[in-house]
Parts: structure tokens; C-alpha cells; sequence
């Protein structure tokens, strides 16, 4: 090598050759790049600590401690007037989650029927999903929400008239009420069974599945977990007497009082998320379907597979690798997505947070800081996830 | 979404950012001589108080300061650009110096005053917090409210003192809460709600364009002092003197009987007083950095603080606030309308 490059290089070289080689130029960017990064955040933090001081502004985040003073429509961890701003931040966060969890669940139902509507041989079926998702989609978000909260749920009958099931659940254009659990004595047990059981029941597959492995033979290891998960804590349950009441609610004074309930702004708010987001998945369902070449349940028939084992141990397990990714992506976007619901007024994280709070306590920087924290750590999460299920599936060629 | 939230995140911090060179380089008179016009805040159309005409013209007692300082500074009422922002978001707008004053039903707190960059430039209107229910739901007092629900603006004083009212009463209460006045009305008007709180002024104001007005009372209590005025970005004590003595020159007026009508005549007047309000003598607006006859503009264009009174929200408007034994009456009449002495 270096005899080459002896001959191509003239030893008496310029003093600026060194300007011509890779790596050293490739560091100098680097070092360039790196150098203005710094350069600009010391610019940044520096010009923004002296104009807030200058101003009056404070920065830190002494203010977590102040009572916030005011009150929140619902909250899903206790809140009440008197606490904290760090105690706004964690209602906001729970809100926000709570919103997300919910509607996710929701949107994948939804999607998943959705998406093998699409592909059912019905040509009414197929049109009216096919429908539902070209309408749906290009709907923007924001205005479903808006049409959801004033068109369906300001609507609703005032408390007194209030459209109420089975003398328990009741909804009315203040939110939607229902029975709320409260375990007696002897409840845990009961919780403790349910644990014991979903343990074992993983354990049975386990061992199910080696014996499989080793000899070939079948075990219903799913049959006889279901039934050990439900069973089990129910047997216990009524053995120890149904240690658990129910709190209804009741129609008192200005509206329904006890049990759970939520405003409208959230049933709008999971409603339209759901509901948006629930075309986004079909349409991954569909094409994580059709991903999988027909060959594949043709082999199977020919094969005389039962028609769900080739649902469940063929075209699944392939479609899903086409699916996981982008619906978790979809996962990460309801999770965004849900800071719309200032629009309606439920109190998520943007709404009590980056709103409310900004404006009561004036600190703009560390209330934008955390809350970008909050959606950062989300995302990363979710990028966490997403790159280890890649990894697992990861085509293992032998 | 996670764009929304970047760029306000961006919008916050550039804000704060970039301020300083503006701030250092010049300050805010001039900046406005130079640009123009005045930017002025106001907040979603309110009637009486910052009313967005048909024509697209803004009028309303807080309207008529920003008119005044415009009039002070360029002989001109109208030399402004108008922001309308929501109230959860009028002190960002102001530090990021989108607008060079705030004048929109704006309480003078001291958490405001002290923690938030801003300065507060005196009061236009004193007021104190209601409750407005519908007639037909037979409450009289706001100790009837226990377990209502209570529909409320963001980023108020309205709802904190709500929060203490109910806690000092020993009462609870479910919030229905936004940032836009406009949808919190339509909730209300749906039921939504069992009242709507707000400052009375502001109650009066909304109820004033409800399709039945007379369908909806205020109830008698007051719970808290609001006392409403303009403000602007701490930091520019020159600014703040400039839309402070333009306020006390409206109210100075009316004790001294200048009106609209009658100014030019005054600008003969023996009174001391008078000549210096008017600058025939002394040399205040100078000081000030504006004409020392600016009073005699910010009078002929807009009258003294009684005439915007009566024009926008005085018992002969929609909003019908009687002002004769209130507050916001001369101090000689028992109100606590009280400039500063013009010398
Ligand atoms: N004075 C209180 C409340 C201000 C307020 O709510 N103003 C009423 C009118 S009096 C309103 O409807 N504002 C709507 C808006 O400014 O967008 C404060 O400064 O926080």
C-alpha cells in the first residue's frame, strides 16, 4: 500500500495536502458541527436567562411547589384546589394517558373489523368500510372532535331527563355516569387468585409448548389458561360471599352524585380519536393481510390444516410483521393526537399544562421544557419497543 | 400535533430570545413611531369592552385606551393594529412583543404585576367577579351552587376565585373549562353548564347578545375585586408613563368638564388645570415624547373617561351598566375613578 501511494503522491507535497485527505476533513466537519451546536445553545440558554432576568422572568422550577388555585374538570389521579403545579403536571399526565390507553384500545377494535371488512368478499360490506375510511381519514381530526362535542354531546338531555340503562348507568350533556367498584374485606384474595392464576397459566404454556417440541404431542394449553384466568378468581370470588358492592349513582341536587363518570369533552374527545385513528389501522390490517401471498393458505389447505391454525400459525404470524410497526406508530400518533382536546376543554397535558399553568405562573420555559420531556420520553419509549419486537421478528434465514 | 407543540415551544423561547436586541436597541415609542402604528391586544369580541364590528372596525371602552394612546402618539385614533388572542394566551403574546400593549378586561394582580414581566398601566374599569344562571332555574344566590357545574374561562383570575370561593364555602363544584370564550358561551346556552362566571361586567357583556337576554340574571353576590386596565411589557418605564398618563388624562377630563364637544373652547380657559391637561401651558406631553397638546387630539377623537363610559357600556347601551354610586364614578362622586394631579 504504501509503495502505491508513495508513487501517486509526490514526497514533497504541499504543506496544505493534508487538506485532501478524507478523515482529516471528515473531523474537521465534525468538530465545525459539533463546535456551532455548543455555540448555539450557549447563545440560546445565555441570551434567555438575561433577557428573563432582565425582565423580571423567573426560569427556575421553585414555582412546582405553589398551590395552582385552580380547579380541574376531571382528573383521574385525586386533585383538589389547594395542590401543587407538580400535582397539575401529574394530572395533566394521567389525563393524557388516560385518553390515549383508552382510545387506543378502541381504534385497534374498530380497525381490526374495519380492516377485514375491507377485504370481505361481501361487495356492500367491503364499500361501506371502504367508505368509512376514505370519508373518516380525510376528515381533519380537530373538526371531528369539535363536531362530536357540539353535535352529539352538548345535545344530550339535561341531568333531569337524563337517558338512563338499567337504573345504573345514566348520560346526559354533563357526562356519562356509572357504577363505581368498591371491594370489601376479603377482595384481595380474590385479586391474589386472579395472579396466581395468570402465572400458572403462562407456565402451562411453556411447559405445553416444550412437550410439544419434544414428542409432538398437542396440548389445549390456551383453553385451559383461559378458563384457570376466569375460573379460578370467580370460584374464589363466590366462595368468599361477592366481596364487592357497587356504587351507584344518583340523581342529587344539580346532577348525578357517586360512582365514576366522565365529562362529554372525554367521551367526544376517545369518541374521535377512536374513530380517526381506527381507519389509519384498518387499512395496516388490510395490507399487513394482503402481505401474504395466497400460496401460503393454498399450501396449507393442501396440507389439510384446520382453517384457524392456518389463520393463527401462518398467515398471522407473517401479516403481523408487516403490521406491529406502523401500528405502533399509530399508537404513538393518538398519543399526540389527544393534545387537541384544548379545543373542548378537557384537561389533558397541553390543555392544564402548556395553558392553563402557563398562564397562571408565567413560566413559559420550564413548563415547555417538561412538557416536551413528557412527549419525548413517550416517543422514545415507543421507538423502544418498536425496535426490540423488529429484533424478534427479525427473518431468522437458516 | 408534535408540530404544534415544537413550534409554540419555538415561539415561546425565540420570543425571549430575541427580545433583548429589540429591547436594548430602542424602546417601544419609538419603535412605534417608526413602524407606524400601535399593536394592540385585545381579546375574543366582547360587547362594550373590545366589539368587533361588521365592518371590521374594533370599538369598546378597553378599545378606546389603545384609540387614546394612538391619538396621543400620532394625532390619530385609528393608527393601530389589533392582535385578539384568547385570554390563556395575552401575556406570551405580550413578552414575545407581538403587541406593544394589552387593553381586554385584564385584572392588576400581584402575582401578574411582579413574577410575569409585565406592568400594569393603571385601571379603565373596576369590577368584581358574578355568576349568571338562567332565570328559569329558580337559584338567587351563588350559595345555592353547591354541586353545580360551572362553566369558566382559562388563564382567568375568574377561575381561581372560583375555586376559593367554593373551598372558603365549603361547597363543591365541577368546572367546565376552555380557553375560548366563544365555546364556553355556546356550552352554557346548551346547558352545558348550571352558570357561567365571569367579571359582572363581562357576564352583562356576553348576556347583552344572547339570543333572550332577559332569559338570564346575574346574581347579586360579588366575590372577588377586579379591577381591569391596561398593560404593557415590563422594562420600558417611559412606555408605561406614556399609556399611564394617557389614562389619567381621560379621567382628569371628565373631573375638569373637557368633553369631545368642548375642547377647543377649553383650550381658552383660565383654569390651570386645564391648561396644563391641554398643554397650553407646561410642558408634559414633551416629557412623554409626544405633541404637548395631546390631550386635545385623545379628546376631540375619543372624549373624556365619562363619555367612553356611557358610549360603551353605560346604561344606555346594550350592556346597561348603571355607573352613577359604583366605582368606577369620580372620586368626588364616591367612585374611585381618581387621576393622578396633571403637573
Ligand atoms: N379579569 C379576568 C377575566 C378576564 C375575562 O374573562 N374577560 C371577559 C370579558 S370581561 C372575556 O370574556 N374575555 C374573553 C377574551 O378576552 O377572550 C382576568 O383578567 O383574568
Amino acid at each position: 500500500m504504501a509503495i502505491t501511494r508513495d508513487q501517486k503522491r509526490p514526497s514533497a507535497a504541499p504543506i496544505w495536502s493534508f487538506l485532501n485527505d478524507a478523515t482529516f476533513r471528515s473531523i474537521v466537519y465534525q468538530l465545525v458541527t459539533a463546535a456551532s451546536i455548543i455555540l448555539f445553545f450557549w447563545w440560546v440558554i445565555g441570551n434567555t436567562t438575561a433577557n428573563m432576568a432582565q425582565r423580571n422572568m423567573s426560569a427556575g422550577f421553585d414555582f412546582l411547589n405553589v398551590s395552582a388555585g385552580f380547579g380541574i374538570s376531571f382528573t383521574l389521579i385525586p386533585y383538589r384546589e389547594g395542590d401543587s403545579y407538580l400535582r397539575v403536571f401529574q394530572v395533566g399526565i394521567a389525563n393524557t394517558l388516560l385518553v390515549a390507553i383508552i382510545s387506543i384500545i378502541f381504534a385497534t377494535v374498530l380497525g381490526l373489523f374495519v380492516g377485514l371488512a375491507r377485504l370481505s368478499s361481501n361487495w356492500l360490506i367491503r364499500t361501506l368500510a371502504r367508505s368509512y375510511v376514505e370519508v373518516l381519514r380525510n376528515t381533519p381530526l380537530l373538526l371531528q372532535i369539535i363536531a362530536w362535542f357540539f353535535g352529539v354531546f352538548n345535545l344530550l338531555p339535561r341531568p333531569r331527563d337524563s337517558i338512563v340503562w338499567l337504573d345504573v348507568f345514566a348520560l346526559n350533556n354533563r357526562g356519562f355516569y356509572m357504577p363505581a367498584p368498591l371491594p370489601e374485606a376479603g377482595f384481595n384474595a380474590v385479586l391474589l387468585t386472579l395472579a396466581l392464576a395468570i402465572v400458572a397459566a403462562v407456565y402451562i404454556r411453556i411447559w405445553a409448548k416444550r412437550r410439544q417440541d419434544a414428542t409432538g404431542q398437542i396440548f389445549p394449553s390456551l383453553s385451559v389458561g383461559a378458563g384457570l384466568v376466569f375460573g379460578l378468581p370467580l370460584v374464589v370470588f363466590l366462595a368468599l360471599g361477592q366481596p364487592l358492592s357497587w356504587e351507584i349513582p344518583e340523581l342529587r341536587g344539580f346532577n348525578f352524585q357517586g360512582g365514576l363518570s366522565v365529562p362529554p369533552s372525554f367521551c367526544a374527545l376517545v369518541i374521535a380519536l377512536s374513530v380517526y385513528t381506527s381507519c389509519f389501522i384498518a387499512e395496516i390490517v388490510r395490507s399487513g393481510i394482503q402481505s401474504v401471498s395466497r400460496g401460503q393458505t393454498e399450501a396449507a389447505k393442501s396440507l389439510n390444516i384446520k382453517p384457524n391454525w392456518t389463520m393463527r400459525l401462518i398467515v398471522l404470524p407473517q401479516a403481523l410483521r408487516v403490521i406491529v410497526p406502523p401500528l405502533i406508530s399509530q399508537y404513538l400518533n393518538v398519543t399526540k393526537n389527544s393534545s387537541l382536546a384544548i379545543a373542548i376543554g378537557f384537561p389533558d397535558l397541553v390543555s392544564v399544562w402548556m395553558n392553563t399553568s402557563l398562564n397562571q405562573s408565567g413560566r413559559a420555559i420550564p413548563i415547555v421544557a417538561m412538557t416536551m420531556a413528557f412527549y419525548c420520553a413517550a416517543s422514545l419509549f415507543v421507538s423502544l419497543l418498536m425496535n426490540a419486537y423488529n429484533r424478534r421478528i427479525l427473518l431468522k434465514e437458516r | 400535533m408534535n408540530r404544534h407543540l415544537s413550534i409554540l415551544a419555538a415561539a415561546a423561547a425565540v420570543g425571549i430570545v430575541g427580545y433583548a436586541h429589540d429591547a436594548q436597541a430602542q424602546a417601544t415609542l419609538a419603535q412605534v413611531k417608526e413602524r407606524g402604528h400601535l399593536n394592540c391586544q385585545v381579546g375574543l369580541p366582547t360587547p362594550g369592552f373590545y366589539q368587533l364590528g361588521d365592518d371590521g372596525t374594533w370599538s369598546g371602552i378597553d378599545v378606546d385606551v389603545c384609540r387614546a394612546v394612538s391619538a396621543a402618539i400620532f394625532g390619530d385614533p385609528d393608527r393601530i393594529e389589533y392582535q385578539s388572542v384568547t385570554s390563556a394566551v395575552r401575556f406570551t403574546s405580550l413578552a414575545n412583543g407581538e403587541s406593544d400593549m394589552l387593553s381586554r378586561t385584564t385584572t392588576w394582580t400581584a402575582v401578574r404585576d411582579t413574577q410575569l414581566g409585565l406592568n400594569f398601566a393603571g385601571v379603565n374599569f373596576y369590577d368584581g367577579q358574578g355568576f349568571l344562571v338562567p332565570v328559569d332555574s329558580g337559584i338567587s344566590s351563588t350559595l345555592e351552587l353547591d354541586g353545580a357545574t360551572v362553566c369558566v374561562l382559562t388563564g382567568t383570575t375568574t377561575e381561581l376565585n372560583l375555586a376559593d370561593y367554593f373551598r372558603a364555602n365549603n361547597m363543591s363544584f365541577t368546572p367546565v373549562t376552555n380557553e375560548n370564550v366563544n365555546v364556553l358561551v355556546e356550552t352554557y346556552l346548551g346547558g352545558g353548564c348550571d352558570a357561567y362566571t365571569n367579571d359582572k361586567s363581562g357576564l352583562a357583556a356576553r348576556r347583552s347578545a344572547f339570543p333572550d337576554p332577559t332569559a338570564h340574571v346575574i346574581l347579586p353576590e360579588t366575590i372577588s375585586k377586579e379591577p381591569l386596565g391596561p398593560v404593557v411589557r415590563q422594562g420600558d418605564d417611559a412606555w408605561a408613563n406614556l399609556v399611564r398618563w394617557v389614562l389619567f388624562g381621560l379621567i382628569e377630563a371628565e373631573e375638569l368638564g373637557v368633553t369631545a364637544a368642548n375642547v377647543d373652547e377649553m383650550l381658552g380657559s383660565d383654569n390651570p388645570n386645564i391648561k396644563r391637561l391641554l398643554g397650553v401651558e407646561g410642558n408634559i406631553g414633551e416629557g412623554m415624547g409626544v405633541a404637548n397638546d395631546f390631550m386635545v387630539t385623545v379628546l376631540k377623537e375619543i372624549g373624556n373617561y365619562g363619555e367612553m363610559y356611557e358610549r360603551h357600556v353605560g346604561e344606555n347601551t346594550p350592556i346597561g351598566i348603571p355607573r352613577a354610586g359604583t366605582l368606577n364614578a369620580q372620586w368626588f362622586d364616591g367612585g374611585l375613578m381618581y387621576a393622578m394631579p396633571f403637573r
